[in-house]
């Protein structure tokens, strides 16, 4: 952690690489049927790429399709159109016996330290699980989880624990170490620190930091609060409806956002300075943002029109196309 | 004639899934014991003695060619009819036939094809449950239009048939009958193998490439042992009954060989020469039964059943008893106005006094009398906004539900005073209570849909609450209620009203909800953490609401929340919570921008939100550990195990003390030490320079289960 900070957010991604994950025109919807096709998609011509050692971080609201393109990732969702491509295999609809050769590179931490570990089993167990699915023996699987553990800030000997007997940052630290027991390339965390204390999210988000530093991970981190994402990630994707919004550097999308959608995320995240509080939240009013709560969108043009304090007839028919507005690319025909 | 299993109560260890985070279990490899509930099976008393009846049965019944004292057919015409004697221990049969021994030489067969049903039922009905549950809604309609149609057939006319065909094989019968019952077993075990199949960590063995055989197997199956335990002691019931019936109805083994069934048919014949014939295969029969059921219901038994949503009759007298005490050592407000000088008795209308506030367990429970909130004081003018802030665990929700007399059943208010207009709240019986909430003190919670019935339209829960609490008339309170909507900021006030609960946003719910809250015209609104389930966008938009409503009506509110950015939005004054007591407090302004206690610190320090992009750390600020539990709050400083800067004199308890110029309070011996050096949380781990000097022991003994090592 010898790095500055300014190193270690890099602005310019590495370059001329090929991307760990490449995800393109990707297209979710739920149900089947005419119904179901006649419906918005969950996620629509969604486009980004995670360069290795890169992280991209996914923001947006409940109801943005931010969770459904990590289970599309992680073979856990059905993908109605686009491709997903891990290392240039194309992995958009991957099987269970190719998922096990990729389940080593590529995986996951979930939300719920509750229930993201078996209730019923160990510690060991769970961490041995994806080990031993990969053919390594009991006892190496066991003495390689103590490690991890010990690596997550855990002694060794909560190996035979249950997840009961651990507080919910302590269960989250387990879920990392879970993802990361086989040397992953690429880690999804879906929304991984949400339902932690603020004093446990520090320590969980400075494990994530520190386990990429170390190994050069790439994630891609899932979360409703930008500030967080801001925290972890050196490029953002914000998401509305299922559309990709605005996509840039971090400091970019977070400190100088373009999109009327971006710029409404970003002034309601409240800071914990009054004085500086009253003054975002006097911009924030003066944005002239509507709310989103009966705004519910035609098929067609831009999904935010409705809520949009620069929406025109355009908007209504023409769906903007993502185009490069200074260090971002922005989806509005008037950034 | 198949009777439906009734669904079991949800799973035990499923209810381990949800322990709150931050309460550990106590004791080591409990779970490991509660697997299959047996500590339950041993508590009970009705399914020890039906085990035991049980193992007897079937020790009994294997052993028989041991020791029985007669064989099935041995005729003792010496003796027919006869009732208990020294020969025949439960009499005989009017063909002079021992009847004991008759009944275990059948008991073998009648609890061994009863298994079997259970074996198939149970089997089969898991195996389609686990099946339809892992391999997608297709096949699972597939398969529950088959059990449906299953459950239509009419079993007695089936397995009459079946004997029909086969004649009297009773294992054949009995395993068709399994079959039957399956359908029954699959609908019960269906849902709870889908809940299980939705759990993250089934998600997780997925993304490892685990197939759905072994997901099924490993993941699933086990979280349903203790349902399929309890639907196979029902079952095996059942077979049993069903299996007599048959045979009394001559559709037993055949004639000369022993069945219950058909011994009870044969008593039945004798009813009025030889009553005694029925007892003792009767009895044995009922027995069985009865044990089989025992062992299911208590097996079933949910493991809180004992500490009911509701308080009990005896939590509620406990409570009154707690208030009566409280009533009595409270000073009387007039007395104290006058001992304590103008100040109280000048208090204007709507003014919120918390004195010295104690809530615990109550002592009779299994807590112990813990307590869980601890000498908290704090006051709310009209018009202002009080925050609650801290970690979970710390004590603020337990506040502010004291505030409103809703403390959960076995906790209670045990000490001090929740001044309301100089109304002691904490001495209020709960009926009077009635009258305070919703009409003076209303509730916003943190899930909106919890405040809203989903089976009544927004309209109608609207206008009965606003009836109810405000006595108007049915026409009246729909005026109310549109216009209590548009005050929330509902813009179709009048197609909001039409709908029900589940089709409106969870911001929309959650205007609702203020809407409801704000239908007795309460003067002070406890809010706890009332949008943190919320979108940023939502929050901003209802805390502009609320901040919009304390300036329109002068209500004030106590808001509870962990966000510091929420508290600087909308709190005029906060007071920090740590392990059930304040710590700091003082105006939001003070407190956030030049906080004094460590813990505020350190809880600003690991915020992301206190920096901007350009500023952001490379490390936030951590506190190690984690919120002791209350049973382990030590006497001295309760944040010393997990603060920089702690020293010998943390041992000793803090009071709550004015410091330096701020207006507030803090708790904290070295907060002034602290203030004039300008010291920062570091965002490193247990620095070196400023490391413990309290004696690890008794300071790491308040962290519980695991003391986390940071990565130093």
């Amino acid at each position: 952690m010898s790095t500055t900070v300014t190193e270690r957010r890099g602005s310019t991604p590495p370059a001329a690489t090929t991307p760990i994950l490449e995800v393109k025109d990707l297209v979710v919807r739920y149900g089947r049927g005419r119904k179901a096709a006649a419906a918005p998609a969950a996620v629509d011509r969604v486009s980004f790429s995670i360069a290795p050692g890169e992280t991209v971080g996914l923001v947006g609201e409940s109801g943005s399709g931010k969770s459904t393109i990590g289970k599309a990732i992680l073979g856990l969702q059905k993908v109605s159109g686009g491709s997903i491509t891990y290392q240039g295999k194309d992995i958009t609809s991957a099987g269970a016996a190719q998922r096990r050769a990729l389940g080593g590179e590529l995986r996951a931490v979930f939300q719920d330290p509750n229930s993201s570990l078996n209730p019923r089993n160990t510690i060991s167990t769970s961490l041995a699980e994806p080990l031993r699915l990969r053919g390594v023996s009991a006892a190496e699987a066991r003495t390689r989880a103590g490690d991890m553990l010990e690596r997550v800030g855990l002694p060794r000997e909560a190996v035979d624990r249950y997840p009961s007997q651990f507080s919910g940052g302590q269960r989250q630290r387990i879920s990392v170490a879970r993802a990361l027991i086989c040397d992953p390339q690429l880690v999804v965390c879906d929304e991984a620190v949400s339902a932690l204390d603020l004093s446990t999210q520090a320590q969980v988000l400075n494990l994530l930091a520190d386990l990429r530093d170390e190994r050069g991970l790439s994630y891609l981190f899932i979360a409703h609060d930008i500030a967080v994402v801001q925290f972890l990630a050196q490029r953002v994707v914000v998401l509305y409806r299922g559309q990709v919004m605005e996509s840039g550097p971090a400091a970019a999308v977070t400190e100088n956002p373009k999109h009327p959608f971006t710029q409404a995320l970003v002034a309601a995240s409240p800071v914990p300075r009054p004085a500086e509080q009253a003054e975002r939240r006097e911009a924030r009013e003066s944005l002239g943002v509507r709310t989103g709560a009966a705004a519910v969108p035609g098929p067609g043009g831009c999904p935010f029109r409705l809520r949009c304090p620069l929406a025109t007839e355009l908007c209504a028919t023409e769906r903007p196309a993502l185009r490069r507005v200074g260090a971002s690319d922005v989806a509005c025909h008037y950034a | 004639m198949i009777p439906t299993v009734a669904p079991a109560p949800a799973d035990a260890d499923q209810a381990g899934t949800t322990t709150p985070a931050g309460t550990p279990a106590r004791n080591a490899g409990k779970a490991a014991i509660t697997k299959f509930s047996r500590h339950r099976l041993f508590t009970s008393p009705g399914a020890v003695a039906g085990l035991i009846w049980l193992a007897a049965i079937v020790i009994a019944s294997l052993t028989a060619p041991l020791w029985l004292p007669f064989k099935t057919e041995d005729q003792d015409f010496t003796a027919v009819l006869s009732g208990p004697t020294a020969a025949h221990w439960l009499g005989t049969d009017e063909l002079g036939r021992d009847i004991l021994s008759r009944i275990f030489a059948a008991a073998a067969g009648t609890l061994g094809t009863s298994m079997l049903t259970v074996i198939v039922g149970v089997g089969l009905g898991t195996v389609l449950a686990m099946l339809a549950a892992g391999a997608g809604t297709r096949t699972e309609a597939v398969i529950s239009r088959v059990t449906e149609i299953m459950m239509s057939l009419p079993g007695t006319v089936i397995i009459l048939a079946v004997i029909g065909a086969v004649g009297t094989n009773i294992p054949v019968v009995m395993a068709i009958l399994g079959i039957l019952m399956s359908a029954g077993i699959y609908r019960v075990i269906l849902g709870q193998a889908k809940s299980l199949q939705s759990q993250l960590y089934v998600d997780a063995a997925k993304v490892d490439g685990v197939g759905p055989l072994r997901i099924s197997l490993r993941h699933v199956l086990p979280g349903l042992a203790n349902t399929i335990v309890v639907q196979a002691a029902l079952i095996f019931a059942v077979g049993m009954l069903i299996q007599a019936g048959l045979a009394f109805i001559g559709f037993g083994p055949p004639i000369p060989q022993p069945s219950w069934g058909g011994m009870i048919q044969g008593a039945s014949q004798h009813v009025y020469d030889a009553p005694w014939m029925m007892v003792p295969t009767g009895a044995v029969l009922a027995l069985t039964v009865l044990s089989a059921n025992a062992i299911g219901n208590a097996l079933g038994k949910a493991p809180n059943a004992a500490a009911p949503h509701l308080p009990s009759a005896a939590a509620r007298r406990q409570r009154a008893k707690a208030v009566a005490a409280i009533a009595a050592a409270a000073p009387k407000p007039e007395d104290q106005a006058a001992g304590d000088g103008a100040s109280h008795s000048a208090a204007p209308e709507g003014t919120l006094s918390v004195r010295n506030l104690s809530v615990g367990v109550d002592s009779a429970g299994a807590g112990n009398g813990v307590r869980l909130v601890t000498d908290v004081s704090f006051e709310v003018q009209p018009g202002t906004v009080l925050g609650l802030v801290g970690e979970s665990g710390c004590g603020k929700t337990m506040t502010a539900l004291s505030l409103l007399g809703l403390l959960p059943s076995g906790v209670s208010v045990t000490g001090g005073q929740i001044l309301w207009n100089g109304r002691n709240l904490a001495a209020v019986a709960d009926r009077d209570m009635e009258a305070v909430r919703g009409r003076e003190i209303a509730l916003i919670s943190q899930e909106p849909m919890r405040a809203l019935d989903p089976m009544f339209t927004v309209g109608y829960q609207l206008t009965a609450t606003i009836r109810r609490l405000r006595g108007m008339n049915r026409a009246e309170a729909r005026k109310e209620a549109q216009s209590l909507l548009e005050k929330v900021g509902i813009v179709d006030a009048a197609r909001i009203l039409k709908t029900y609960p589940h089709q409106i946003s969870g911001g929309m719910a959650q205007r609702v909800a203020i809407a409801l809250a704000l239908s007795g015209q309460p003067k002070l609104l406890v809010a706890d953490e009332p949008t943190t389930a919320l979108d940023v966008t939502v929050q901003a938009e209802i805390l502009s609401l609320l901040r919009s409503l304390v300036k329109d009506t002068g209500m004030s509110v106590v808001m509870v929340t962990h966000d510091l950015g929420v508290v600087a939005d909308i709190c005029d004054q906060v007071a920090v919570m740590y392990a059930g007591q304040v710590v700091e407090n003082g105006s939001t302004r003070a407190v956030l921008d030049h906080p004094r206690h460590p813990y505020t610190l350190a809880l600003l320090a690991a915020d992301p939100h206190a920096n901007h992009a350009d500023d952001m750390p490379e490390r936030l600020a951590t506190i190690s550990g984690q919120v002791p539990q209350p049973k382990d709050w030590p006497s001295g400083c309760r944040f010393a195990a997990r603060c920089q800067f702690a020293g010998s004199a943390c041992l000793e308890p803090v009071p709550l003390l004015p410091s330096g110029t701020g207006e507030g309070l803090v708790r904290c011996v070295k907060a002034d030490q602290l203030a004039v050096e300008g010291m920062d949380w570091l965002a490193t781990d247990v620095p070196a320079s400023r490391a413990l000097q309290v004696t690890p022991r008794q300071n790491l003994r308040t962290l519980n289960t695991i003391v986390e090592k940071d990565p130093a």
